[in-house]
């Protein structure tokens, strides 16, 4: 099945100076292609680049050189095709569930009543009836992290940029989140690049998996991971996944062992 | 249930709260009766409570207590206001604008620390003696300080939530407007209170001088003839005048920001 390339990121590099004039080269000669409806996922230790990186793809940074294209357009500044959920949700606190989900579509211009449709349909499809008159202050972790993946949805970006979306939650909420997320990205069809240190999380989630080098970062492998239906945590025993988690722990692991002997 | 057990430990939590300051209070009154009653401290350095109280009596009496307080209050208030209003657009601009910010702020800086006493000759002679004189004061007293809190909590905003923002689709005018004012606001609330504090204590300054009225004339008036009983009459009673202010404030707060989170929540 030939699908449309949705992503591409041609040769992007990332050089960060600082005051001192020090130069740190973040992100190296980095290239990679999401197709349409695929749900990519880049794994790599901490400070690998990888948050930079999606923030270059989602307009938030602009790379040193290189270029991003979303369907073939050339992109520089955020924009309501490349949604993106963080860490730390960034919620609105003064706005409840319902308005925080309505705000991408408040400034399109929608009517109260068009928004009521579209919110109502993601308010539901994350699991959060009932909640819609709920302040952020009033939510747990995970239901936060709910709200920020309805907020972005609703806006129905072409391509959904997620920053290690459950991180900051507990190892339970997690679980439970990352099979919602199975079950939504189904649902939706969106196209999705997942940015993760969990290894167990990118072969859960991900049909394409990105392995990212230490700083300067670089993609050093990529995984197809094909596997026909439903995935839940009960295919991480699965052979075929454990050679999978191997290889990259492995990879990762001469990674960090490179790095203490200085090379 | 658990909802109710949360309800009775946050009743008793303000319970206790409240009676501990009223019992504070009560202290303070004791000690104040102790040392004039008890004849430790003289009439004339510390006044009875009775003759403070006497002494208000009798400005309502004359008829000049109501006038008075109303002169203090609309001074405070006019003076005050004046400052808010400059104060939150300059101080978002210079939150929002390197290049303003690096025009303005050494100037705001430099004036802040001009003491406000001194420049009362000098607001009688470009403004005269009126009542735009007294509201100057006021103005100079508060300004400067609230325009650079505004400026702080307009860049303190949380940067990922104008991200968030922007990976929405929210122009500059919209992240401005929705965003950037809408999180500064409990920031905002608590400067507005604060300085509304300040700016009474700006008021016998701005009494000093060319007024027949007011609080801050009483006080000054009075220490003419060493009559302390009506110079701490007119102190408290302007305490609880910036008292009556500052809860007036709290309460408009909770019902603008309900949303806020503090950390004694």
């Amino acid at each position: 099945m030939k699908r449309k390339t949705k992503l591409e990121v041609k040769g992007v590099n990332k050089i960060f100076t600082s005051h001192t004039g020090q130069e740190v080269h973040a992100l190296k000669d980095i290239n990679l292609v999401v197709k349409e409806k695929e749900f990519a996922v880049i794994v790599g230790p901490s400070g690998c680049g990888k948050s930079t990186l999606l923030n270059i793809v989602g307009g938030l940074e602009k790379a040193t050189s290189g270029t991003i294209e979303v369907d073939a357009n050339k992109v520089f500044e955020p924009g309501a095709d490349r949604g993106m959920v963080f860490q730390g949700y960034s919620l609105f606190p003064w706005l409840t569930v319902k308005e925080n989900v309505e705000f991408g579509l408040k400034i399109k211009g929608f009517s109260a009543a068009g928004r009521e449709k579209i919110s109502t349909k993601y308010i539901d499809i994350v699991g959060l009836n009932g909640f819609e008159k709920s302040l952020p202050k009033t939510l747990s972790g995970g239901m936060k992290q709910r709200v920020a993946i309805a907020r972005t949805l609703a806006n129905e970006p072409s391509l959904l940029l997620m920053d290690e979306p459950f991180g900051a939650l507990d190892a339970q909420t997690r679980v439970v989140m990352q099979e919602l997320l199975v079950s939504i990205s189904q649902k939706t069809q969106t196209t999705v690049l997942f940015i993760t240190h969990d290894i167990d999380e990118a072969l859960l989630l991900g049909n394409k998996i990105y392995v990212m080098s230490r700083r300067p970062g670089c993609i050093t492998e990529v995984i197809d991971v094909e596997f026909e239906g439903t995935r839940g945590h009960n295919v991480l025993v699965l052979p075929e996944f454990m050679e999978m988690k191997k290889k990259i722990m492995d990879m990762l692991w001469q990674d960090s062992t490179d790095a203490a002997n200085g090379k | 249930m658990k909802g109710k057990k949360a309800e009775n430990i946050k009743i008793v939590k303000k319970l206790s709260y409240t009676s501990l300051s009223i019992i504070s209070f009560f202290v303070i009154i004791l000690a104040w009766c102790g040392l004039t009653y008890g004849g430790i401290l003289d009439k004339i350095f510390l006044p009875t409570p009775s003759s403070v109280i006497m002494a208000t009596v009798n400005m309502v009496n004359d008829g000049t207590l109501a006038s008075n307080i109303w002169s203090s209050t609309y001074r405070v208030l006019v003076g005050w206001a004046l400052s808010a209003i400059l104060a939150l657009p300059i101080g978002m601009l210079m939150a929002c604008s390197k290049t303003f910010n690096a025009i303005i702020q050494p100037v705001i800086e430099f004036v802040r620390y001009l003491p406000v006493v001194a420049l009362v000759p000098l607001t009688l002679l470009y403004l005269g003696i009126g009542e735009g004189q007294k509201y100057t004061i006021i103005f100079l007293g508060t300004f400067f300080q609230l325009v650079l809190m505004v400026a702080d909590t307009v860049s303190s905003v949380d940067k990922n939530l104008l991200n968030a923002a922007r990976t929405l689709g929210a122009s500059p005018y919209q992240r401005y407007k929705l965003v950037l004012f809408p999180a500064s606001l409990p920031g905002l609330m608590d400067s507005f209170r604060v300085t509304m504090g300040w700016a009474w204590t700006y008021l016998v300054v701005a009494e000093m001088v060319a007024a027949n009225s007011g609080l801050g004339y009483v006080i000054l008036k009075s220490q003419r003839f060493l009559a302390t009983d009506k110079i701490f009459s007119g102190l408290i009673l302007i305490g609880l005048i910036g008292l009556f202010t500052d809860l007036i404030f709290r309460a408009i707060t909770k019902i603008v920001v309900p949303w806020h989170e503090r950390l004694g929540d």
